[in-house]
């Protein structure tokens, strides 16, 4: 199977500070990787690279065998370099690609129907169509009910769900989640969880950045440590959570246990 | 609290003799032990607020106070009633009414648009767009406004004509005084300076919109322009409108210096009757305060309801408008769904009426939701 996600060489330096430091990945297709790791491992500059959002200092990203942001281009000088594409690229790029944000960025003004269907409707979906679609999407997370209703009239765990639904849209292939359930009440957790659960399913390839690692136990194929900007480890859930290699990795789950 | 008066009492019984024995009996002891008799019979009776005849007396002081100035205006032949009814509706004044209006509402709309474009400018990565913007902003917020408007009256002798061409090409050039008419002159000056304005109160609301808006936006693949005018923008108004209507009345105010410019505004209208019928300069004056009144009150009424529209979606939901009160008063009077048995709390029933009214359409979440 090909590989959905690559991630060739990735540095990303702020300031001073390198965040992520070299990074070589491929995610198969319809794999469900969680990405682990201390707070400012550069877990989640690693995942914003993915689509862009975060662009690399260095290295390429390609998703479904086209790179991300940037295309080569071979200088006057004979030399060839990964240069920035268009914005108006990126953003086409990006629609392919659904990000789901930890404090699930709703926009508030609109109502979760609206939510849903905004990509599509941007990306040129008629508005009859893009509406239908979105309520069918509401339906799937649970909130068919709930179309109507602005984001600050629901729980964080239906806001999430929004999200999600929102992020599944434009029929992405890959679905990159950031910390999906950090900044929801415990008791919410587990209706989020179940929805990512139900995705992972469908074949859609996920990318993962969380701290439940009960749950990376269950739904992962392939999870990856990061430190330090670094793949520590990485291997299958049985592997990396339950018989570590390495004495960072071993410390972090200690502590997250 | 269970844990810690659990665990002395199961103390107490094991160390009986350590002094430990007033915890069991105290907590074995009715609560309501502590009140006596009198106060146990007083139980049934509402508690009495306390009261404040400061308040009172304050209130008396100022409202003699106001009553005095109130009959000096029926009493005082100067302010001239008649006089004033006379010119309130005189088209002279609503001439001058009519320019005031039509300059604010052709400056407050171009303004507007105005201070979005040079906000965008001012916050754009490009560093000659940012610079310019803020170059504009500057000069003329550091410019009276006076001075904008006589210097564009006088543009005429430092340009006699204006045009556009290429730089050392081809020119096209017309007077100045064709294209620049008075209320022109007006409308520009006054855009010119409020644009300044504008563009800082359109950047604010345009930065306090959460990051992760923007983000969420970029994560859609929305094209730019439509990351603006669909996310960001509707956020931003609604810290924009309080602050841009604050400076609509101001311009509204403002307007009243186009009379140096010889436009005839409202202001300028009773300026010049005033010079004509020096009997009624005071009249005059109380006709030009009342319609700035009436002005300045209709733009408040407007913002209301601007307000309440650009809240949705960041409160759950909105208190009643005044009218949605009133109807609620007269549903309520009216004896319609009074009828409730037992419920002798007035005030909680009208705030209850008052509360379906405000939900509205909203009214088909159910509080477990929230």
């Amino acid at each position: 199977m090909s590989a959905a996600i690559s991630i060739h060489g990735a540095v990303k330096a702020f300031g001073d500070t390198v965040v992520v430091d070299g990074v070589d990945l491929s995610l198969p297709s319809g794999s469900v990787t969680v990405v682990l790791g201390p707070s400012g491992s550069g877990k989640s500059t690693l995942l914003r690279a993915i689509n862009h959002l975060e662009p690399l200092d260095r290295g390429v990203v390609t998703v479904g065998g086209e790179t991300i942001g940037v295309r080569l281009r071979t200088g006057r000088d004979g030399v060839p370099r990964w240069k920035e594409l268009p914005e108006r690229h990126i953003l086409r790029q990006r629609s392919r690609i659904g990000f789901v944000f930890q404090h699930f960025n709703l926009f508030p003004h609109l109502t979760a129907l609206e939510n849903v269907a905004e990509g599509p409707i941007a990306a040129g979906v008629s508005r009859a169509v893009a509406r239908d679609r979105a309520a069918a999407l509401l339906e799937r997370v649970g909130l068919g009910d709930r179309g109507d209703t602005r984001p600050r009239q629901l729980s964080g765990g239906q806001q999430q769900r929004v999200a999600i639904a929102r992020a599944l849209a434009l029929e992405p292939s890959v679905v990159l989640l950031d910390e999906p359930t950090s900044a929801l009440d415990p008791e919410l957790v587990g209706e989020v969880l179940g929805v990512i659960r139900g995705l992972a399913d469908t074949g859609t390839t996920l990318v993962i950045v969380t701290h439940e690692i009960a749950f990376a136990r269950e739904v992962a194929d392939h999870v990856v440590f990061l430190d330090h900007g670094r793949v520590v480890e990485q291997g299958p859930p049985a592997q990396v959570l339950d018989h570590p290699q390495h004495t960072r990795t071993r410390d972090f789950l200690s502590r997250v246990r | 609290m269970t844990d810690t008066t659990r665990a002395p009492q199961r103390e107490a019984t094991s160390v009986d003799d350590a002094g430990r024995t007033p915890e069991p009996s105290r907590a074995s002891r009715p609560e309501t032990a502590t009140i006596d008799a009198a106060g146990h019979a007083a139980l049934d009776r509402p508690v009495v607020p306390l009261r404040h005849p400061l308040r009172w007396i304050a209130a008396a002081l100022v409202l003699v106070m106001l009553l005095n100035f109130v009959e000096t205006l029926f009493t005082n032949q100067q302010w001239g009633w008649p006089a004033v009814g006379k010119w309130l509706f005189s088209p002279a004044v609503l001439t001058g009414l009519q320019l005031t209006l039509t300059a604010t509402a052709l400056s407050a709309v171009i303004s507007f648009a105005g201070g979005v474009v040079v906000a965008i400018a001012r916050l754009s990565q490009n560093p000659v767009l940012s610079g310019l913007a803020w170059g504009y902003v500057w000069l003329f917020r550091s410019v009276p406004l006076i001075l904008v408007l006589v210097f564009l009256y006088n543009l005429g002798s430092l340009y006699p004509t204006i045009g556009i061409g290429i730089p050392f090409g081809p020119q096209f050039q017309v007077p100045t005084a064709n294209v620049l008419g008075d209320l022109a002159i007006g409308v520009i000056g006054l855009s010119l300076s409020e644009i300044a304005y504008a563009s800082e109160i359109v950047r604010a609301g345009v930065l306090a919109v959460d990051h992760g808006q923007h983000e969420a936006a970029q994560a859609l693949g929305l094209p730019r322009r439509r990351q603006f005018v669909r996310v960001i923008l509707p956020q931003a108004l609604r810290s924009i409108v309080p602050a841009f209507v604050n400076q609509v009345v101001g311009l509204l105010k403002a307007s009243s210096l186009l009379f140096y410019v010889s436009l005839l505004d409202l202001f300028g209208v009773v300026q010049n009757l005033s010079s004509t019928y020096p009997t009624d300069i005071i009249p005059l004056l109380v006709v030009a305060t009342i319609w700035y009144l009436v002005l300045t009150s209709a733009v408040s009424i407007v913002q209301y309801y601007v307000e309440r529209w650009t809240a949705r979606g960041s409160v759950r939901a909105l208190p009643p408008t005044p009218f949605q009160r009133v109807r609620a008063a007269v549903r309520r009077g009216s004896g319609r769904g009074s009828g409730r048995p037992g419920g002798p709390d007035r005030a909680r029933q009208a705030a209850s009426a008052a509360r379906v009214v405000a939900s509205g359409p909203a009214s088909t979440i159910d509080d477990r939701t929230i």
